[in-house]
């Protein structure tokens, strides 16, 4: 990336050597000013940056060792590890989070990938009338994630759109709960939303890779005999290599950072079984205003953001 | 021979018709919802929760009427939430394409010294989620000097909350459209800027009459894939904005769904800022599509 965008300028300063004095002056003057411009047209940018986002992540390194409040007299005091201790032996809460979080990724990732390039695959074919349904299959992502929350906690009630359409196809034989309120079955209720939710984004994803896929390949399969199992194996799921990289890190990423559905359906219960990082991280550093506490679990969660975004670009690698 | 062919002909037939259905239930899953919040957002309450046992859930009879409408404009300044949300976002997405595209002009089209580091780390950026930073930004925002209003005097004071400022400024620099817009414009031949240096104009002028013309794609771009998360924003105003004339349409709805379990009106609060959205997408929908596929070209 960085050597492409470097290399065009090469031969402009090879010319230089061949260019008489008079010229080389002028365009040395015209160096500094290219430098200065560059400069100046990109630091509203890379100011910006630097006020709200690398100074508030060095924020909650610094912080994660203090005992900072949000709105406190005094000023925040060092108090070394004590709330990593406090997280990982004092505070269950915490530690049914990080779990929850995982089984909820854990779920998402995979189906969620899969579903989408099943999607895409379906809408990647020449027929009529293939758009319209891309584009319904997309409705859902461009709805609010907080108007869908709402909405899904009244279809999930005892009483609500759910239960009553299991009753309808099983002729009363078998009887919903009030899934939101039962410990055993809200987070795969968040679970379902959410994919309902997004998978119309990664159908699109996928769909573009798919479409980099020359249609010869799929003509030579065809030619060879290939059923449509065995031109999806040998031709479709190695054209997507690059694809499924950005996929999975993406639906990792923002199943990780799971907040919107919790605060607007559960507030983490029924007895914390939906609770999550970041759930957790806003609950004790904003809600309850110990900053220092929620810099520390904000900083756990970025950690293990990082550890997985990076075994996956490992696992995926380029074998070449 | 000819039985073959009909023989392949009667199966791809059979695969299409199956491919169709397959689809429409599909269709159905992801739209059912949303019909029933429409339908039930034009009903009175108890008529909901008993057409909630058959297909009525989705058609639009009974007693059908505007009046939850009514009943949400009564009980919350929505009016006022709108506002806010569009004021936000018009600001974040329009400030968002001038900063970022000359960020990308720079980075893409100038030489000075520190720009391939400068690139890198901006690249290397994105791997922050905003959810990371949340909490301790509050905390940077409260302390940030403003200045006030007071009485009629501009005063000088530490703190950023409850202000618009606060839901704008740290969203207009954004790593992901510095890297769009970097990524297009390096596509754009470098000859056409040498040609206007010898006509004499200077860098800002080759970008505002060369390079912004010819990369009308990179910004409808830029434009969606900012659109929609300033528009949806819940984490930060929930946090830094308590006053309610500030607050923007999804916090605002949040509110009136705490206080309220009046369905009928609580469908038709969604649905209200759920159909400016959804017509803008429709109308844009071939843009919005080639915007997403273009996020997922370089992992």
């Amino acid at each position: 990336m960085t050597t492409s965008l470097t290399a065009p300028a090469a031969p402009a300063r090879q010319q230089l050597p061949r260019a008489h004095t008079r010229a080389r002056t002028r365009r040395s003057t015209a160096g500094r000013r290219e430098r200065r411009t560059g400069l100046a047209m990109a630091s509203p940018a890379l100011i910006l940056l630097l006020l709200f986002l690398v100074i508030p992540v060095l924020l909650a390194f610094g912080l994660s060792f203090t005992n900072a409040r949000l709105i406190s007299p005094n000023p925040p005091r060092f108090v070394g590890l004590d709330n990593f201790v406090r997280a990982f032996t004092a505070d269950p809460v915490f530690l049914r989070s990080t779990l929850n979080t995982f089984v909820f990724a854990a779920v998402v990732v995979p189906v969620q990938a899969a579903l989408g390039l099943a999607l895409a695959v379906l809408v990647n074919q020449k027929v009529r009338g293939v758009t319209a349904f891309r584009v319904i299959f997309f409705v859902p992502v461009v709805t609010s994630i907080v108007v869908v929350s709402i909405l899904w906690k009244f279809m999930y009630q005892s009483d609500g759109l759910i239960n009553s359409f299991i009753d309808t196809v099983t002729f009363g034989a078998w009887q919903g709960t009030a899934w939101l309120n039962n410990p055993s079955t809200a987070l795969g209720a968040i679970i379902v939303l959410s994919i309902w939710q997004a998978v119309g984004f990664h159908m699109l994803i996928w769909l573009s890779g798919l479409q980099t896929i020359p249609e010869e390949l799929y003509e030579a399969a065809r030619m060879d005999g290939a059923s449509p199992w065995q031109q999806f194996t040998n031709v479709t799921w190695p054209g997507l290599r690059s694809t499924m990289v950005f996929v999975l890190v993406t639906i990792t990423i923002a199943a990780l950072g799971l907040f919107v559905q919790v605060d607007v359906m559960t507030q983490g219960g029924p007895v914390n079984s939906t609770t999550t990082l970041v759930y957790h991280a806003v609950r004790k550093g904003y809600r309850e205003q110990e900053t220092g506490y929620g810099a520390t679990i904000s900083l756990i969660f970025f950690v293990i953001v990082l550890v997985i975004a990076l075994v996956q670009r490992y696992l995926t690698r380029d074998e070449d | 021979m000819t039985v073959v062919i009909q023989s392949e002909q009667h199966l791809r037939r059979h695969r299409r018709v199956w491919s169709y259905v397959t689809m429409a239930a599909l269709a159905v899953f992801f739209l059912f919802p949303l019909v029933f919040m429409f339908v039930s957002s034009l009903k009175p309450d108890a008529q909901i929760l008993t057409d909630v046992t058959s297909l009525r859930a989705f058609l639009p009879v009974g007693d059908i009427g505007l009046d939850n409408y009514a009943g949400v404009f009564d009980r919350v300044p929505v009016g006022r939430f709108l506002f806010n949300s569009v004021l936000v976002t018009v600001l974040i997405v329009g400030l968002g394409l001038i900063v970022n595209s000359m960020c990308g002009f720079a980075l893409s089209r100038l030489e000075w010294r520190g720009r391939g580091l400068v690139l890198a780390l901006v690249i290397a950026t994105l791997i922050v989620p905003f959810e990371t930073i949340a909490v301790p930004m509050v905390y940077w925002v409260s302390k940030l000097p403003t200045l006030v209003w007071e009485g009629g005097l501009l005063k000088y004071d530490f703190g950023w909350l409850n202000s618009y400022h606060v839901q704008i400024v740290p969203f207009i620099a954004n790593a992901f459209s510095i890297f769009l817009f970097t990524q297009y414009f390096s596509t754009i031949p470098k000859s056409l800027d040498e040609a206007a240096r010898i006509d004499g104009a200077g860098w800002f002028t080759i970008y505002r009459k060369i390079i912004v013309p010819l990369a009308g794609p990179a910004f409808a771009t830029v434009a969606i894939l900012t659109f929609l998360p300033a528009w949806n924003q819940y984490l930060w105003p929930l946090m830094v904005v308590q006053q309610e004339e500030l607050r923007p349409v999804m916090v605002g709805m949040q509110y009136f769904f705490q206080l309220n379990t009046a369905w009928g009106e609580v469908m038709a609060y969604t649905s209200l800022i759920t159909l400016p959205v959804l017509v803008v997408f429709l109308s844009f929908q071939r843009a919005f599509v080639s915007s997403v596929a273009a996020s997922g070209v370089k992992g």
